[in-house]
């Protein structure tokens, strides 16, 4: 039931990629603009050919150059959600959800137009919609085609932060919905690591770096292309409280955190995007100090890398905290794995949108 | 007031319009979509006529067209009567007349259509002919419609390539233009001056319908 792709092209830009999407798993292809990431998504979708390909969905083959397979889009069961969005703008909301059906059912346009929050707009049209809603309605389309496939094409470039953060949320809690394989192509790299399970770092056309979000996020080798500061560790907490001076209290499996900007209920289970250049380590427990996070745990691995930081792993509770600090602290510090340490983060240094719902069902506040 | 005259040329002009439609919306399409070699060539063969003069055109029609062409040949055997000084040859010199007013604008209706909204309709399972009739059409509408008008216009008011290869027969081949012409050269200035108001109301109706019609789509896609 999986999604294998396999690549490889000349032009317009050298192409040499191949990877593998689960049922109900997300790939996120990141990379900078003309990486090829979203050639390789039109590939899959038949709006794009190279030289040389294999795209098979399911068991059903729609693209083989070597055995002269190639379904034309319209005969490919895959739902895609454009950049865009490219909406039918002479058709209402229902209307081009409906387009996408074999059979127009206003019935289950009504139920997909619900699952993305979109009750009661059925008949408006897309120029009347915001970026938000239209992006929705993108979403409702592609799954109307009950796809075997679903591709996401930076499909939330286009709107403002605050609306991101929502439609990023939905998506999650969407999840739970989505049996087939998903495709995210992104140049994000917070999204990246809160919507998709794996991720295929794209440069140049080829695949850089590939593995669970987790491993990817924390191999400054597989993120050279993207950037090394963009390491980071995403730690699962449930919201307790918000305090009076607006920082909220999260409970993680190591200890309190203290957070600004969060906006989740109480009870929310969410996952906190830690930068691994945003964490100290200290071997006390260190007092007088402004951060308000403190987290004990004990070093995991010490990951040296080409340039003068290493990239430690620190076990807190069942979670892991990534900190990158100089080759030559960790020297002075004596860290070896196995012995203790704390990770020590700033309030300050979470952006609010690294804050995000954990996937699956919201559980109800208290 | 020559009601014969009036009702061929709106004949006339209702036969192009007919008959240049799908071929503006295959070629303005092809145009508009396709990158192919000699697209420079069929775009300027396009526009040619409207820069030649109809009587050239008509020359050339007249030779082409005409008893002893292939293509006189063909259609006096099959027909019983010759292609040139009739409604028949009429409404071929006006297509070919009428090429660029009608695949011009259909081309660029069809070009102002993202390529990402014909791609989500292929995506959407749509088959080719299912996406044109659903989606390409619809979106392009002002433009064919533009090339409808324009067209229907334009042979209401044509004069030399009828005469040309029409010459100026009562009920088959003499156009309210014509027949305009045909009153000033018999000092008729009564009947030439409501013929020649009439054809205005008539361009001027055309227009405003094009204005309020694409205003009402202009709105529909906000």
């Amino acid at each position: 039931m999986a999604l294998e792709v396999m690549a490889r092209a000349e032009r317009p830009i050298p192409l040499q990629a191949a990877f593998r999407v689960e049922p109900g798993e997300v790939l996120a292809l990141v990379g900078h603009s003309g990486s090829g990431k979203t050639t390789l998504l039109r590939t899959i979708a038949g709006l794009w050919r190279p030289e040389a390909a294999r795209v098979a969905v399911a068991g059903e083959v729609w693209l083989d150059t070597a055995a002269r397979v190639d379904l034309p889009p319209h005969r490919r069961r895959a739902g895609i959600v454009f950049q865009s969005y490219a909406l039918f703008p002479h058709m209402t909301v229902a209307q081009n959800v409906m387009a996408a059906m074999d059979r127009p059912d206003r019935a289950e346009a009504a139920r997909l137009l619900d699952l993305v929050h979109l009750h009661g707009l059925a008949d408006r049209r897309p120029a009347q919609l915001s970026g938000g809603q239209q992006q929705r309605v993108a979403v409702a389309r592609a799954l109307a085609r009950r796809p075997r496939a679903l591709l996401l094409d930076e499909p939330f470039s286009a709107v403002d932060r605050a609306t991101r953060e929502r439609l990023h949320a939905e998506i999650l809690a969407l999840r739970a919905h989505l049996a087939m394989p998903v495709v995210l192509v992104t140049h994000d790299m917070t999204e990246a690591q809160l919507l998709a399970d794996r991720m295929a770092v794209i440069e140049r056309g080829r695949v850089v770096g590939e593995g669970t979000t987790a491993q990817v996020m924390g191999d400054p080798e597989a993120l050279r292309a993207m950037g090394i500061r963009e390491v980071a560790a995403l730690l699962p907490a449930v919201v307790a409280e918000h305090g009076a001076d607006g920082l909220a209290r999260l409970e993680a499996a190591a200890g309190p955190l203290f957070l600004p900007g969060v906006e989740a209920a109480p009870g929310t289970r969410v996952r906190v995007r830690i930068m691994a250049h945003e964490v100290i380590l200290s071997r006390a427990r260190p007092e007088g100090l402004s951060a308000q996070n403190i987290l004990p745990g004990t070093v995991a691995a010490i990951v040296a890398g080409r340039g003068p930081a290493v990239t430690v792993h620190v076990r807190v509770g069942a979670d892991e905290i990534l900190a990158r600090i100089t080759r030559r602290a960790a020297e002075q510090m004596a860290l070896r794995p196995g012995e203790s340490v704390h990770a020590i983060l700033k309030s300050m240094s979470v952006a609010r949108d690294h804050v995000a719902r954990a996937p699956g069902p919201a559980r109800p506040a208290g | 007031m020559d009601w014969t005259a009036l009702s061929l040329s709106l004949r006339l002009a209702g036969w192009t319009v007919l008959v240049l439609l799908p071929v503006a919306v295959l070629t303005g399409r092809l145009l508009a979509y396709r990158a192919f070699r000699g697209k420079g060539l069929v775009e300027a063969l396009v526009m040619l006529p409207l820069v030649l003069p109809p009587t050239v055109l008509g020359f050339y029609l007249l030779v082409g067209l005409g008893r002893s062409s292939p293509v006189g040949e063909l259609w006096q055997a099959l027909f019983g009567h010759q292609l040139v000084f009739s409604f028949e040859g009429l409404v071929v010199a006006s297509v070919i007349f009428n090429l660029p007013f009608a695949i011009q604008p259909a081309q660029r209706g069809f070009e102002a259509i993202p390529p990402e909204v014909r791609e989500a309709a292929a995506c959407c399972g749509l088959s080719p002919a299912a996406a044109l009739w659903r989606v390409e059409l619809p979106l392009a509408w002002p433009g064919l419609m533009t090339a409808m008008v324009l067209t229907f216009a334009h042979t209401l008011g044509e004069f030399g390539i009828v005469l040309m290869v029409g010459g100026a027969i009562p009920g088959e081949t003499k156009t309210i233009a014509i027949a305009i012409y045909d009153r000033v050269q018999a000092f008729d200035d009564r009947s030439a001056a409501i013929m020649s108001a009439v054809l205005v109301a008539i361009a001027l109706f055309t227009i405003a319908l094009t204005f309020w019609l694409s205003a009402r789509v202009g709105r529909r896609l906000g």
